[in-house]
């Protein structure tokens, strides 16, 4: 079947930039020890090319070139047709811009930050491995093509957190974070089971519109919903499963930015978004979406404050980020979210790349190994100054606008109809505004004021890395006026799928932006009072908080909960007894036995072949002979 | 002359060169052998030829196509004695069962 949608321009050839990223892949894996430059030119001319085709084809997207959709059948049983294909639209070209962006950035930004590190050309293979990957799953027209990208970004994943495997709390994390996200990945394949049980389509768009008009029982959709938002609750890092991102922070800065900040980490919110009217269709599937969102964005930005490695901060910064832009999806405020994803992609690569900066300047992760680098290190002050504003949410940067349209999107659902959950979302949207500013200045107060702490001799990254810093600098700058009321051309490219944009909410007027600015300037005040300073002093031993602390400083038991009640018991009591006599005796022994009676027919067989020429010939005659006096009889 | 006395002759030389191979060490002479069983088969081409050929010397010209095949197996088997001899100081084809793993 191939059905074409009209002609969209370049639309039709988005195919072309994974595929160049997978042809560099095999480009780089096979060729690239014998390059004069170790490989990276080859990653970096795809990604390159990659972000031109892409921001050629949104801009014939927003020029009024229609969406491409098409198919083709990949494998078919009877009543079972699984298609490949491709879905070309706003919420995919936006997702093309924001990966191959990153991905250039961290490429570039290697040249310099990984130089002098093993396995360099492995390293840039991966990457763009890991690139075409995450751009198999956005164009995904059906849920097992996405299921396949999904699980190659995992495995990238993988690879890049475990990049420095030499030790091995970095393998055990790369470990932690594949494990921890397969766990979710199954909820995602039995949700595409069910929903095809419910709607004989794994067809993305079908599905929807079956979802939508009402074609799929409530409970199939419900159980197919949940499902699927069990693999985003992994692959987006949402409470309880949350813990792997942080330890993911064992793999290289650019692998951080790129991965765990700007895109493989957002593949959950798409996944939302694309399923959009699945979840909606379904009852309680959205406010389960925003009551976990809720929970995540709360207790990661209070995690974040009590960090002292600075990738860790970022890493629970990432976390609750997602909270919110799951939590906007919860609320039915589509455009924002996706517009959130796309601003938080800029500044938090942005943050993270001038994290790598910091630490290959300073050769340590801790936060009290740094302090007083504004005058050593401008250029990766400046920088990072403007994502952590962006981050804070402050006045005219991009996460001002985004976050800002977040709570007046929950604000104006929980003024109309579905109150309780999006009070919630609200609620602990404003506080962890505030939380958000408050780790931030903590963060570049104890990096980049004060007295040096640390033992390196400093100086400025090179080129290959503050350049950049300052490319994503000026995206920070300028994402957020894509959103803005006046402009507005975000939510007239992403809305929900079928619906005519909806207006800027009633409350939009000056009252709210100048409201979460207010909070954001709070703590950003609090912050440089307690850190900078020193007027009051945060002590909590001792009081009346002290357990809280504790109980947020141990991250909130959760790897303590997991470590003992199910890992393990895997590892020893329970799996003893049936796992070593399933392993022992069927497994091994089907393995074994076949290998065994191989053995038994072969030696058996060897006698005939002795080598020996002239035992062969007399066999040889012997059968003649009998065979002669057979015919002749 | 009876057809018979050509056939036994072949027969009798054809089974010597049957002992021939298999028996023999000696791997020229196995060569030597295989040639003898030829001739036993050549012997009965030019025989059947000349007592029953209605179809004027096929079988002479078939016996000449076996001498032409034999001079030119015996060109490489003696080629592939030789190589084994530089190898391995012994031409014993008892001692030649290195080709079974």
């Amino acid at each position: 079947m191939l059905g074409i949608a009209g002609a969209g321009g370049i639309g039709p050839f988005m195919w072309l930039v994974p595929g160049l990223a997978f042809a560099s892949f095999f480009v780089v894996l096979f060729g690239g020890r014998r390059m004069p430059d170790r490989g990276h030119w080859t990653g970096i001319v795809a990604a390159g090319a990659g972000l031109l085709l892409s921001l050629w084809g949104f801009a014939g997207l927003a020029t009024g070139a229609e969406a491409v959709h098409r198919s083709w059948t990949w494998f078919q049983f009877p009543g079972i047709s699984v298609g490949f294909g491709m879905t070309y639209d706003f919420l995919a070209g936006i997702m093309f811009i924001v990966v191959t962006t990153v991905s250039l950035m961290a490429q570039i930004y290697s040249t310099a930050y990984m130089r002098d590190e093993p396995r360099y050309t492995w390293f840039y293979a991966a990457l763009s491995l890991f690139t075409g990957s995450m751009l198999l799953l956005v164009l995904a027209d059906n849920l097992v093509q996405l299921f396949l990208g999904w699980e190659l970004v995992g495995l990238c994943s993988y690879f890049l957190i475990g990049h420095f495997w030499e030790s091995s709390e970095n393998s055990s994390a790369a470990i932690k974070a594949f494990i921890t996200t397969r766990i979710g990945d199954v909820g995602l394949l039995f949700g595409t089971f069910v929903l095809f049980i419910g709607a004989h389509t794994f067809d993305i768009a079908a599905l929807n519109r079956a979802a939508a008009a009402g074609h799929i029982g409530q409970g199939v959709l419900t159980a197919g919903a949940l499902l699927l938002f069990l693999g985003a609750i992994g692959k987006s890092a949402q409470f309880p499963l949350h813990v792997w991102l942080p330890d993911a922070m064992a793999g290289p800065s650019p692998v951080s930015a790129l991965i765990h900040a700007a895109t493989m980490v957002v593949a959950g919110v798409y996944l939302v978004a694309r399923m959009f009217l699945v979840f909606r269709a379904a009852h309680a599937a959205l406010d389960v979406v925003s009551i976990i969102a809720a929970i995540t964005m709360l207790i990661a930005a209070a995690a974040a404050l009590v960090q002292d490695d600075i990738k860790r901060v970022l890493a629970y910064s990432t976390v609750s980020q997602i909270g919110y832009m799951m939590a906007a999806m919860g609320v039915g405020a589509y455009s924002a979210s996706i517009f959130h994803l796309f601003t938080h992609a800029f500044f938090k690569a942005l943050l993270f790349l001038g994290a790598g900066s910091l630490i290959h300047a300073t050769g340590s992760n801790y936060m009290s190994d740094m302090g007083g680098l504004r005058t050593r290190m401008p250029h990766t002050f400046w920088t990072f100054l403007v994502g952590a504003a962006a981050l804070a949410g402050i006045f005219p940067l991009a996460g001002f606008f985004s976050k800002d349209e977040i709570v007046g999107e929950a604000l104006r659902a929980a003024s109309s109809g579905r109150q309780i959950t999006a009070w919630i979302v609200f609620a602990s949207a404003v506080v962890s505004a505030l939380l958000t500013a408050l780790y931030v200045t903590k963060l570049c107060v104890r990096v980049f004021y004060g007295e040096y702490r640390g033992s390196t001799i400093l100086h400025e990254s090179p080129r290959g890395m503050t350049g950049p810093l300052w490319a994503l600098t000026a995206a920070t700058l300028g994402a957020g006026f894509l959103g803005l009321p006046v402009v507005g051309v975000f939510r007239h490219w992403i809305n929900i799928p079928g619906e005519a944009a909806p207006g800027f909410s009633t409350l939009y007027n000056l009252v709210l932006p100048l409201g979460s600015l207010v909070v954001a300037l709070a703590g950003v005040w609090v912050g440089w009072q307690v850190w900078a300073r020193g007027r009051f002093v945060l002590e909590v031993k001792g009081t009346k908080l002290a357990p809280l602390y504790t109980f947020v400083a141990h991250k909130y038991y959760l790897d303590d909960l997991y470590l003992n009640v199910i890992v393990r018991p895997i590892q020893y009591e329970a799996a003893r007894g049936a796992y070593s006599w399933l392993d022992r005796r069927v497994i091994d022994g089907l393995v074994e036995g076949s290998a065994h009676i191989t053995g038994r027919v072969g030696g058996a067989l060897r006698i005939l072949q002795s080598g020996h020429l002239q035992r062969y010939l007399a066999l040889l005659f012997a059968v003649l002979v009998v065979v002669a006096g057979v015919v002749m009889n | 002359m009876p057809v018979a006395y050509f056939l036994v002759l072949s027969s009798l030389i054809f089974s010597l060169g049957v002992y021939g191979v298999l028996v023999r060490r000696n791997a020229v002479l196995v060569l030597l052998s295989i040639e003898l069983m030829l001739n036993a088969v050549n012997l009965n081409f030019v025989a059947f030829s000349a007592l029953f050929g209605a179809h004027g010397a096929a079988g002479q010209v078939f016996a000449l196509f076996v001498i032409a095949v034999a001079a030119a197996e015996v060109g490489i088997g003696l080629a592939i004695v030789i190589l084994i001899f530089r190898n391995r100081s012994s031409v014993d084809v008892d001692e030649l069962s290195f080709l079974k793993w």
